[in-house]
């Protein structure tokens, strides 16, 4: 069992995390980072003052005008238009003076029942109750997602270039190798919870929003810096909103979307825009997606304490009740055979190991795994530094393995109250092969006063590990970890800023009770 | 033996077909049940004896018979609307029709019985006159004549509507789940659509019987010996139309008739396009016809072929083990024939796609503008082009059903035949005629279509402009010359003809191409080609890994190659007007509308294979020969720029 108890202090007030070399996180002090950062052009920084947020919603502009009776027809016509059943009936209700009197109260007693019915629905599942905004942040992969400046972030899975999705609703493309930056803006896209880019493609990029999906279609070589919304493929059902995860399935075919509002999962042929609504029984909803690399299963977890697995060829799927409450967030490792996942309200990380896994490890079989092993224990640890006590440690908001299955990023909660327990990404160093361990690697610190809310692994990075992390701030850093992989040989490693060493096991952890599958 | 080695493979789809109606006969009883308790509002009611139940199953098999008929792969899709009123006049849906009409009146007949009360029969003893000089007669029962006339027209109906949307049509999922969930997961749109196209046929129908209800009345009172009674109020009023009870028993009959079919048609397109895993290769020779590369070459029905191509596609993604099997090479000799076989199947298929693309390319872009060449035959030409039904050339059939009709497709490109729209019909449209004619291997220009001046042998598009254009200058040139001046006359009369008709609206309506339906119709098929493209780049990429005998990398330049002359016909293809304007998104009706979307489904399939091939790969492509213009094109893939 890895606890963080084994892990190196955090740093000092001041100092930041500049990158991993030779087995160890080096740090230096925020001016350094900032003036070696900003010479990058990937660093972004987005002040939360230079964006100009929407003052109002798209109802509330009623005020704006002269009130004019219309007729009952008119109006009730109007709210079964915008509120349905519940609108039509609440208008019913609201004339009384104009309506027989039968008709208002059958119709105040249906709004009733249906009120009634509603809330015992609620009551079982306590989200369904919640405004599609707080929906969002609840079952958001970024922290704080409200009030987060960059709300989604996303490395194209082959091409160095990402895309931001920022407060204002838009989203822009970076490419180092080109100049212009092509900000996208569509009449839909609003409160997007997830963007991520389609694989084995260089230009589709999928938006989760509050009402629909979009897929932007956004040309490399073109020149524009504004593609009309015309580029954007709308994929919408009704029910299915907001959309807060959504995942592409490696081979680029398919697209998968998850709304804790829809019990289905819709499984997206994006080209033809018609898509399978993947139901089963329980959970109410499914709130975060993600597809194994090798792409034979999806995790789907849903707003209750259970969470799915599904098998990607037939489409069936495991169960897996949890105890305590529903799966936060869940990472493949790069191979498929392992799933981690984290409960919330609990301090702990759990695996799952999929398909054939090495003999003589007596745990799992060939039909799949019977229970979740834990393999490491995040509860709250105080560490002495220069400053004063930090207690680190808590629950898990996301986690995010490399590509090369070397580091594992484990973003802490953190308490936003108590100014001695900051949200931190904490980051191990694992081994799948040929067992799974799992070893202590360091804290990633930013800037004082600015907390991560987001972080993502660069899914080619030639020198080892790039971890890409949104602050609190608006600044996006890249934080690289240069190490040796021990599966994928790497030639040429010249052009490196700083010399990579061939990674060592560390002499110092060795006699400490470590995780491996053997001792678990 | 041929016969019985085909045969062999088609029981496997024969039985599913028998199993989806056996499913569907099953299914009648809790279906019939629901009905009787819908029709009564009365759960205590104790159910009556189904005396219909062997009729309703009747009528299903003979309604499913039909579907099977005329079931296919590849959608029809009219070009223009005199196409689809063709389609409509054939004599085959007429048959069609009246056999859902006759099975519409049976379900009818067993839904009023079961409804029991004023429905039960026909006819019933009344006494006529004022008493005086009354006498028992038998008076004719108007409740249960509207229940089975509404039985005929939704069954007529029914079968107009799957013609318009293309009902005929079973389409390929791309996601593959277990039948019962598939079933399960389409259960309650089945039962939304059938309620709502019930509720717009009752409706339809009770306008139609307001107007024209007293002809059938007069004739079964006179065939049936029949009279009216005069003390009952007529049905064909406003106020007899609006009982609320005959209406809801009307719609629930119709509901209950339109729920068993679609059923029917529900349960038999997941039962056929199932996944069928046909073995690689086998021990033993009397198998060997069973196996793919077999199964895939061979002349084989539709079915088989897209079970087959779908089985590749399936195969190169997810089983390791049988993907070994096809990079093996044969045991006494050493070549790879399964590869080869799959590969040139492939490869072929996307290679005559390509052609096709090109041909109707050319035909556009000439848009029947000649450049004069040869005046001789221009003149040929022009005088053809002004015919608005060009002459039946030779003419490949479309193979409508999905059983009877084995494929008569040439060896070379097996597919082709089957892409074009029922061609027999006598008012196809004539630029689909001339699509097909390319293909034809007996034409002398096979293989040469990328000229346009051949093309333009081929019967042309009725264009209002052009041709007539042309057809002035011949007879102006004719008449300078001094030759001929007395035919004059004669020579501008199909012009004014043309005029006269081309003035009015409904002939322009009828005879005006739809925008975007040659487009659908030159990628009718294309789900054949999609899993072509899935199939070889899932097994070029796995040989990445797999492939231990270098079986692959003989054919890659050549993969390579095919694929992005097929990108640059395609793209080609896109900038065409209408081609990348999207359909329409109708989601009403059992009518599946994937083949809208095929040619988008196929350019988003294209690239991803492409990619597919150039991620694995990398930087290695660059030792595979290939022609400096695709290299600069694969240098855009490999560099992410497409």
């Amino acid at each position: 069992m890895c606890s963080l108890a084994l892990f190196p202090a955090p740093l000092a007030c001041g100092q930041t995390t500049l990158c991993e070399s030779n087995n160890e996180l080096l740090s230096g002090t925020a001016t350094d980072h900032r003036l070696k950062q900003d010479s990058s052009p990937l660093s972004l920084y987005f002040p939360r003052e230079s964006l100009k947020l929407h003052c109002r919603t798209e109802s509330s502009s009623k005020a704006a005008f002269l009130d004019h009776s219309e007729t009952l027809w008119m109006r009730s016509a109007a709210a079964w238009r915008d509120g349905g059943l519940t609108g039509l009936l609440n208008e019913i209700t609201n004339s009384n003076t104009e309506v027989p009197k039968w008709l208002s109260v059958s119709s105040g007693f249906t709004l009733a029942l249906l009120r009634w019915f509603s809330s015992f629905h609620g009551s079982l599942f306590p989200h369904l109750t919640m405004s599609s905004e707080n929906m969002l942040a609840e079952f958001s992969q970024v922290l704080n997602w409200s009030d987060c400046v960059v709300r989604a972030f996303a490395w194209h899975p082959h091409a160095d270039k990402f895309a931001v999705a920022l407060l204002d609703d838009s989203i822009k493309i970076y490419n180092p190798k080109s100049a212009t930056t092509p900000t996208l803006k569509h009449r839909l896209q609003r409160s997007v919870a997830a963007v991520q880019w389609k694989p084995m493609c260089a230009s589709a990029l999928a938006v989760a929003c509050q009402n629909c999906l979009l897929v932007w279609h956004v040309d490399p070589c073109s020149l524009s810096t504004r593609p009309s919304s015309g580029c954007a493929q709308v994929l919408s059902n009704p029910g299915h909103s907001p959309v807060t995860s959504i995942a592409w399935s490696p081979s680029g075919s398919l697209l998968v979307s998850a709304s804790p509002m829809d019990t289905a999962m819709m499984v997206w042929d994006v080209a033809s825009e018609s898509c399978v609504p993947l139901q089963r029984v329980g959970g109410g909803g499914v709130t975060f997606l993600s597809w194994s690399p090798d792409s034979s299963h999806v995790l789907a977890s849903t707003p209750s304490a259970l969470f799915r697995v599904w098998e990607t060829r037939t489409w069936t799927c495991e169960r897996w009740p949890c105890v305590k409450g529903r799966c936060q967030s869940g990472c493949w490792s790069p191979d498929g055979s392992r799933l981690l996942f984290t409960v919330q309200g609990e301090m702990v990380i759990y695996v799952l190991t999929f398909g054939d896994t090495p003999a003589g490890v007596p745990t799992c079989t060939s039909k799949g795994p019977q229970a979740a092993a834990v393999v490491a224990d995040l509860s709250e640890t105080t560490f002495n530094t220069a400053d004063g006590d930090i207690i680190v440690g808590g629950e898990i908001h996301s986690l995010s393995w490399d590509p090369t299955g070397e580091r594992l990023a484990v973003l802490l909660e953190g308490d936003p109250q108590a100014a001695d327990r900051p949200a931190i990404i904490a980051v191990f160093k694992t081994r799948t092969n040929p067992i799974f361990e799992l070893l202590p690697c360091g804290f990633v610190q930013g800037e004082p006063g600015a907390e991560p809310r987001m972080m993502q692994f660069h899914p080619n990075f030639q020198h080892g590990a790039l971890l890409t992390v949104c602050w609190s701030s608006g600044r996006i850093t890249h934080v690289p970890f240069y190490f040796l992989g021990a599966g994928v040989p790497h030639f040429g490693l010249s052009g490196s800023p700083s010399l990579p060493r061939p990674q060592e096991r560390p002499a110092d952890f060795a006699n400490q009770s470590l995780f491996t599958e053997l001792i678990s | 033996m041929y016969i019985i080695i085909t045969y062999c493979l088609f029981q496997v789809v024969c039985w599913r077909a028998v199993a989806s109606i056996a499913w569907a006969v099953l299914l009648l009883l809790p279906i019939t049940a629901v009905f009787v308790i819908l029709s009564r509002f009365s759960l205590l009611h104790p159910i009556q004896t189904f005396s219909g139940q062997s009729l309703y199953a009747g009528s299903q098999l003979v309604v499913t018979g039909c579907f099977f008929c005329v079931s296919s792969v590849i959608p029809t899709i009219a070009c223009s609307k005199i196409a689809l009123l063709g389609q409509l006049l054939h004599p085959r849906q007429f048959v069609n029709s009246l056999a859902h009409c006759i099975m519409g009146i049976i379900v009818a007949w067993c839904c009023a019985v079961t409804l029991g009360g004023r429905y039960e029969t026909i006819g019933y003893p009344c006494t006529q006159g004022d008493g005086t000089d009354s006498s028992p007669q038998m008076c004719l029962n108007e409740y249960h004549l509207i229940l089975l006339l509404a039985g005929a027209f939704v069954g007529f109906s029914h079968s107009l509507l799957a013609v318009i949307s293309n009902i005929n049509y079973v389409s390929f999922h791309t996601v593959q789940q277990y039948k019962y969930l598939r079933f399960k997961g389409s259960l309650p749109f089945v039962v939304k659509c059938s309620a709502a196209q019930a509720l717009y046929s009752v409706r339809n129908y009770i306008v139609v019987y307001f107007f024209l209800g007293y002809i059938p009345k007069a004739w079964i009172c006179k065939t049936l010996n029949l009279h009216l009674n005069s003390s009952v109020h007529p049905l064909d009023s406003i106020a007899g139309l609006l009982d609320l009870s005959l209406l809801y028993h009307q719609w629930i009959s119709a509901s209950f008739l339109l729920f068993t079919w679609n059923i029917t048609l529900l349960l038999f397109r997941i039962f056929v396009t199932e996944v069928y895993s046909f073995p690689v290769q086998s021990s033993f020779t009397e198998d060997a016809h069973q196996c793919l590369p077999k199964v895939l070459t061979d002349k084989q029905p539709m079915i088989l072929k897209f079970l087959a191509l779908q089985d590749v596609a399936l195969l190169s993604q997810h089983s390791p083990s049988r993907r070994c099997e096809v990079f093996s090479l044969s045991q006494p000799g050493g070549h790879p024939h399964n590869w080869n076989a799959i590969s040139k199947e492939c490869l072929s298929l996307l290679a005559d796609l390509t052609q096709r693309l090109v041909a109707y390319h050319d035909t556009v872009a000439t848009n029947g503008r000649a450049k004069s060449l040869s005046t001789g035959s221009e003149r040929k030409t022009s005088s053809e082009t002004s015919c608005m039904f060009p002459r039946p050339t030779l003419l490949l059939r479309t193979p409508a059903s999905v059983f009877a009709r084995f494929v008569v497709g040439t060896p070379h490109s097996p597919l082709t035949a089957p892409f074009t729209p029922d061609l027999d019909s006598p008012f196809a449209s004539p630029a689909l005629r001339r699509l097909t004619a390319p293909l034809d291997q007996c034409s002398p220009w096979f293989g040469t279509v990328q000229s346009p001046h051949i093309m333009r042998r081929a019967p042309k598009l009725w264009s209002t402009s052009t041709g007539e254009r042309r057809l002035m200058e011949d007879v102006r040139s004719l008449g300078s010359n001094g030759h001929l001046k007395q035919n004059n006359f004669i020579l501008n009369c199909p012009i004014q003809v043309k005029h006269f008709l081309a003035k009015r609206v409904l002939i322009m309506y009828l005879f005006n191409k739809l925008p975007e339906a040659s487009s659908q119709a030159l990628f009718a098929d294309s789900q054949a080609h999609i899993w072509a493209l899935e199939g070889l780049s899932y097994l070029v990429q796995a040989s990445f890994s797999e492939d231990q005998f270098g079986v692959i990398q003989t054919t890659l330049p050549s993969i390579l190659g095919c694929m992005l002359i097929l990108q640059e016909a395609v793209d080609r293809h896109f900038k065409l007007p209408h081609a990348s304007s999207k359909p329409v998104r109708s989601a009403s009706g059992m009518g599946d509308s994937t083949y809208k979307t095929l040619r988008f489904a196929l350019r988003a399939t294209l690239k991803t294979a492409i990619y597919r091939i150039t991620t694995t790969f990398g930087n290695h492509l660059n030792a595979v020969q290939m022609s400096a213009e695709h290299r600069k094109r694969l240098q855009q893939f490999l560099e992410y720029k497409e």
